[in-house]
């Protein structure tokens, strides 16, 4: 017959197709099976099945030395590979993978020009193409970046290679081949079932619908010639010379082939053996281990950034194991979630979904309703039209929660083999006992010993903890460490294992999933601190992003300030570090925007607590726009604490404090430091708004007082003035502002206010600081000069001191600083 | 069939006239031609006392050409499944409410369905405050009740009741806007399909091609909620706001011309480009990021529809035909859109502050617009 051997094209994770599948097997009886995979895991393909398996599972090969390189094949209960393993699993046949050996395809350089992130496209291609399951795809990598099998030219020629099933779906008239396929192989089984009566036709029927897909595979394969994939041709040739030696072994009768549908014909082909040798001959090879892994529908889900994805796994699995009603049977477990979520559905609700998916599937001419007609009719009449329901539906059911488990027996993940390389090649042995480590991050080793112990704590995996008290007095180039191995920290790294394959990517992963999952704007920040000092260079923009997104939505101008200080060290420390600090400013600079547009307005009508919490994030605002330098933002920052300093609604200790800030930065003229000083305290303001004035006007340093004493007479005629109750009422509060001056400067502000402070104004010549003469005294002076030039390596010419050496002394107040 | 039609033609060449002289026409009037073309193209099957196909009458919302090389103009633009939810719910026995923010077509869409299925988009009752249930019902005129006594002569039947009698549709506008009590009248209508007229001891049975369209604007749901007996008589379709910046410069572009001709605006032939720049203000606004994708905004409380774009723009060609030298530029819109952003002058100017400092003053070209918005919101 020239049927003859079985081969089963499918399309991966078609429950469609994994149900015709099965059907076919159990109506011929191969004795066994070859499926499209990397031959390594015929070593591991028992474990399928054991009992502990459930998928959804993927096989992953990653290379031996280089975990970064692998590659997983994801199987999910629907997929039909996974039917078709299981089947001969139950019934003892022989499963054979054949496609090109992972020590082959895994050593192949990626293709060159290849986009640093993922094509829808490309995800598709692997689903639908027939490619083989196979994403090629660099575990954990935070990029998505693309594995050698996802790669699309772009062409117009590889479209089809890309896509063939979009094409025949073109060709059919459809917009969607997803919809296509639905329509054409996944809705077809209630239809089969019907004919398939008589016994004989059984073995033939199961058969139609691939004969029907190969047929027009090899058409489209005609016209179109390779699609531009050379690789394509090695792997098949590959399968066919498995193929062949199966077909000596076990006749050509017994043997069946599970791959996708794209290769059935070139597999049916009649080719030399030694032209398929020669086309395998002199492929580069790497060492290369198999093992099982569990997987998620998440991660099966396309939107998850893996290759060889699907949108509806949920959806799938649920056509795959519901042969009775599957619509009204969906409808149901859509009502039940949405009951147990508190929407109210009743089954007058399920009823009129029904009749409306159905009613809408006959509209558009589709022989059942498929998962766009349900979602239609689920959002129009269970979730009256809102899309939040929808997206929970989206969430749960369509994609689904299912995890897969593994036997304990598999292999051990790449993880952990990473792991033994870097303490191998950075001769830090796992050890229990606790002990010390100091590394100098300007040591290449050390620093490489630093990323290492940062990434494994951001992964969870406390080996080291910092030693912060300690790193501190040693300053930026230094961090102590104290290690410690506790045998549970190997569980920790099976367990952080589903991150990724090697510590970078893993923790990057990690650290991008955590950030984008954190609830509050400051956690963000802590995240993309956590990526600087682990090195994450590749997830730290996606970190950023989101912080970014975060601050923009936030209009809580207080966590926005609270997060700047610490993105602002980051910033310089990106700088010391030597990474690219770009992105880190700008998205540093932004929030710094918003804060400028979102202080004033939350400057007015604040309590005292509100009023004093906000001065400090003010000053801490000022402190962290002065270290970004950048002229327009300071500019634009001065212009919102003048507006501040002058507007009435605004808390007294807020007003008090922008002038002194502007006051500090030059912006202000002393004389208009005098004038805003002398209408704060002016008659007409209360007398414990103008003391809240004085204490953000002086905290943080008197010194103002003595340089300028027109200042310090205002604010004493204005103490003399107040009456006695009110008094009592400010006198907490100046309290609270004197008493944080330094000694030296309240004993001068003493002998200033005793010796009476009118008459003498800053500006005049003859000013000298108390307890100073008018002139420098020379003979005093001089006796600081060997001090002097000892403190700056012997540079001072003692004979030619004059202004140089001068001025330091003149200046004994600033120098005391 | 034959009947139908003469009846129709004469409707048509009466109506026809009528719709020359109106401010504005009648959809079935209005697109007589199309719906004719569409009627004699459609071989497909019809539901009862349906002019159309449910097929055809999608056509006809979303626009195509006919095999014969009629070309039917689309009067929806936007997602064809909201369409075909929305033809297919009208062809069961479940009612059709469609929701949206102010200006989202929904009127317009209400009242072409209504055209294609049953050819008559009269059948109308606004939704206020003040609606009564005879509106909804039927009231009684009161000079035959008096001299003849309660008979169904002297009873005054509203559009529903007429629908129900004949076999049409129905429109509903502004159904949340309705009191409650009133709205709940619809419950029976909707389910048992029948009007009690417990006067006569009688009843008005729906016939088939029966069903109701009713609007409402999901903004001020709170006006008067809809209660969950009725709510589950209804399949909900949103409209959205335009999926994509393009099609709602063309939506805008288009309905500014059109309003500005009946205006007697002159024609602004560089208008596009301040066109094209409120549409983006406006979206990225709404969907709370930049066009871009790249960074993320606070949305204000307005809506910032469509129809507000379309009336800033409008407001601007007046203003610079009137004040400016007749092309639209950055500030004859400024002061239109800080209108339509800031509704509440606390929380919607600092937004607005924020996108402006954030988004537009970096962006190239923008130089001009960035400080025409600045000196309108100083």
């Amino acid at each position: 017959m020239s049927d003859r051997p079985l081969l089963l094209g499918v399309r991966h994770h078609g429950p469609g197709s994994a149900r015709a599948v099965r059907a076919a097997l159990v109506a011929h009886e191969p004795k066994v099976l070859l499926v499209e995979g990397p031959p390594e895991a015929d070593a591991v393909v028992r474990l399928a099945g054991e009992r502990t398996m459930v998928p959804p599972v993927a096989l992953l090969a990653h290379a031996v030395d280089e975990p970064g390189r692998a590659a997983f094949w994801p199987f999910a209960a629907f997929s039909p590979e996974w039917v078709a393993i299981s089947w001969a699993m139950e019934r003892g046949v022989e499963v054979r993978f054949v496609d090109l050996p992972a020590a082959h395809s895994l050593a192949l350089p990626r293709q060159p020009g290849a986009e640093p992130e993922l094509k829808p496209e490309a995800e598709h291609d692997d689903r639908a193409a027939g490619a083989g399951p196979q994403p090629g795809q660099a575990v954990g990598d935070p990029d998505g970046e693309e594995g050698e099998e996802s790669s699309c030219d772009g062409g117009g020629e590889s479209d089809l290679r890309v896509d063939p099933l979009a094409v025949l779906a073109r060709t059919a008239g459809y917009d969607d081949p997803e919809r296509w396929w639905e329509d054409v192989v996944e809705h077809r089984g209630a239809a089969d079932r019907r004919h398939s009566d008589a016994e004989q036709d059984v073995r033939e029927q199961t058969l139609a619908p691939f004969t029907a897909l190969e047929e027009a595979m090899a058409a489209l394969r005609e016209t179109h010639d390779d699609g531009g994939h050379r690789r394509d041709l090695v792997r098949e040739a590959h399968m066919r010379l498995r193929l062949r030696e199966a077909r000596r072994e076990f006749g050509d009768d017994a043997v069946a082939v599970v791959c996708g549908a794209w290769h059935v014909p070139a597999l049916r082909e009649k080719h030399a053996v030694a032209a398929d040798r020669g086309l395998l001959k002199g492929l580069p090879k790497l060492k290369v281990d198999v093992t099982w892994v569990p997987w998620t529908h998440r991660r099966l889900a396309r939107h998850s950034g893996y290759g060889a994805g699907i949108t509806s796994p949920g959806w799938y699995g649920h056509l795959f194991e519901t042969v009775d009603r599957p619509l009204v049977r969906w409808m149901t477990r859509v009502a039940e979630l949405l009951r147990a979520e508190d929407h109210p559905v009743s089954s007058a609700h399920v009823i009129e979904s029904v009749r409306l998916a159905e009613s809408l599937a006959a509209l558009r001419g589709r022989p059942l309703a498929g998962l766009a007609e349900t979602l239609e009719s689920v959002r129009a009449v269970m979730c009256e039209g809102s899309e939040v329901p929808l997206a929970l539906i989206e969430d749960r059911l369509i994609v689904g929660d299912a995890l897969g488990e593994v036997p304990d027996e598999a292999p051990a993940v790449p993880l952990q083999r990473d792991l033994t390389r870097l303490q191998r090649s950075l001769r830090l042995k796992p050890e229990a006992a606790e002990r010390a480590l100091d590394l100098d991050l300007r040591k290449e080793t050390d620093a490489a010993r630093s990323l290492m112990l940062h990434r494994l704590s951001l992964l969870g995996i406390a080996w080291g903890t910092l030693d912060t008290h300690r790193s501190r007095n040693t300053g930026t180039f230094r961090e102590s460490w104290r290690l410690s191995w506790e045998p549970e920290l190997s569980v920790r790294t099976a367990e952080a294992g589903i991150w990724g394959t090697t510590l970078a990517t893993a923790a990057g992963v990690k650290a991008v999933t955590r950030a984008s999952e954190a609830q509050e704007l400051g956690e963000v920040t802590l995240w993309a601190e956590r990526c600087l000092l682990a090195g994450l260079d590749e997830a730290l923009p996606q970190v950023m992003r989101e912080l970014a997104d975060r601050a923009a939505l936030d209009s809580d101008v207080g966590r926005l300030a609270k997060a700047l200080p610490a993105l602002v060290r980051s910033v310089r420390y990106g700088d010391v570090r030597g990474t690219d600090s770009a992105m880190l400013r700008r998205v540093a600079e932004g929030l710094a925007e918003r804060i400028c547009v979102g202080l004033p307005p939350a400057c007015s009508g604040l309590d005292a607590d509100g009023a004093a919490a906000l001065r400090e994030q003010l000053d801490a605002v000022q402190h962290s726009i002065a270290m970004l330098a950048d002229e327009g933002l300071t500019s634009r920052w001065r212009a919102v604490l003048r507006s501040l300093s002058a507007r009435e609604s605004v808390a007294p200790l807020l007003r008090g404090r922008c002038a002194r800030l502007l006051l500090d930065e030059g912006e202000l003229e002393a004389d208009d430091a005098e004038r805003l000083l002398r209408l704060a305290l002016s008659t007409g303001a209360e007398p414990a708004d103008a003391a809240g004035w004085v204490e953000g006007f002086l905290s943080g340093g008197g010194m103002l007082l003595l340089h300028d004493e027109r200042l310090l007479a205002l604010i004493d005629g204005w103490l003399a003035s107040v009456s006695p109750t009110a008094f009592e009422d400010v006198l907490p509060l100046l309290r609270r502002t004197f008493s944080a001056f330094e000694p030296g400067v309240r004993s001068n502000l003493g002998q200033i206010v005793r010796r009476g402070t009118g008459g003498r104004g800053a500006s005049a010549d003859d000013t000298a600081y108390p307890g100073f003469g008018p002139e420098p005294d020379a003979g005093r002076s001089a006796a600081v000069l060997p001090t002097l030039r000892h403190l700056l390596g012997g540079s001072l010419a003692v004979g030619g001191s004059t202004p140089a050496a001068a001025t330091p002394v003149q200046d004994p107040v600033g120098a005391s600083r | 069939m034959s009947k139908t039609s003469a009846a129709e033609e004469k409707a048509d060449s009466s109506s026809a006239e009528q719709g020359a002289q109106a401010l504005r026409p009648h959809a079935e009037d209005a697109f007589a031609d199309e719906l004719r073309a569409l009627a004699a193209a459609d071989d497909r099957p019809r539901p009862e006392r349906w002019k159309m196909s449910p097929w055809a009458v999608s056509l006809y919302l979303m626009g195509g050409t006919l095999p014969d090389g009629t070309v039917i103009s689309p009067k929806y633009v936007g997602p064809r499944r909201i369409i075909e939810v929305a033809v297919t719910t009208l062809a069961t026995d479940r009612a059709l409410l469609l929701l949206g923010v102010p200006g989202t077509a929904k009127t317009w869409v209400s009242e072409h369905l209504a055209a294609a299925v049953s050819g008559d988009s009269t059948l109308l009752v606004q939704g206020t405050a003040g609606t009564a249930e005879e509106a909804v019902r039927y009231g009684w005129n009161y000079a035959q009740l008096l001299t003849n006594g309660p008979s169904r002569r002297a009873m005054v039947h509203s559009p529903v009741m007429r629908a129900m009698s004949d076999g049409m549709i129905a429109r509903v506008e502004e159904l949340t806007r309705i009191p409650a009590d009133v709205q709940d009248s619809l419950i029976t209508i909707l389910s048992e399909k029948t009007l009690p007229i417990p006067e006569l001891g009688d009843e008005v049975q729906a016939v088939r091609g029966f069903n109701l369209i009713a609007t409402a604007n999901d903004r001020d749901r709170g006006v008067n909620e809809l209660s969950s007996a009725l709510r589950r008589r209804f399949n909900t379709v949103v409209l959205p706001l335009p999926a994509s910046s393009e099609a709602e410069v063309e939506i805008v572009s288009r309905r500014v011309e059109q309003i500005g001709r009946s205006l007697d605006l002159p024609p602004a032939p560089e208008g596009l480009e301040e066109i094209r720049r409120v549409v983006t203000v406006f979206r990225e606004l709404r969907d709370g990021a930049t066009v871009d994708g790249r960074t993320k905004v606070k949305s204000p409380s307005g809506t910032l529809s469509t129809a507000e774009a379309i009336s800033v723009v409008t407001g601007g060609l007046a203003l610079s035909a009137h004040f400016g030298d007749g092309r639209l530029r950055a500030a004859d819109v400024a002061a239109g859109i800080l209108g339509a952003v800031v509704r509440d002058p606390a929380a919607d100017s600092v937004i607005w502050q924020e996108y402006l400092e954030t988004v537009v003053r970096e962006r190239d070209g923008w130089k001009d617009f960035y400080r025409a918005c600045r000196e309108v919101s100083a």
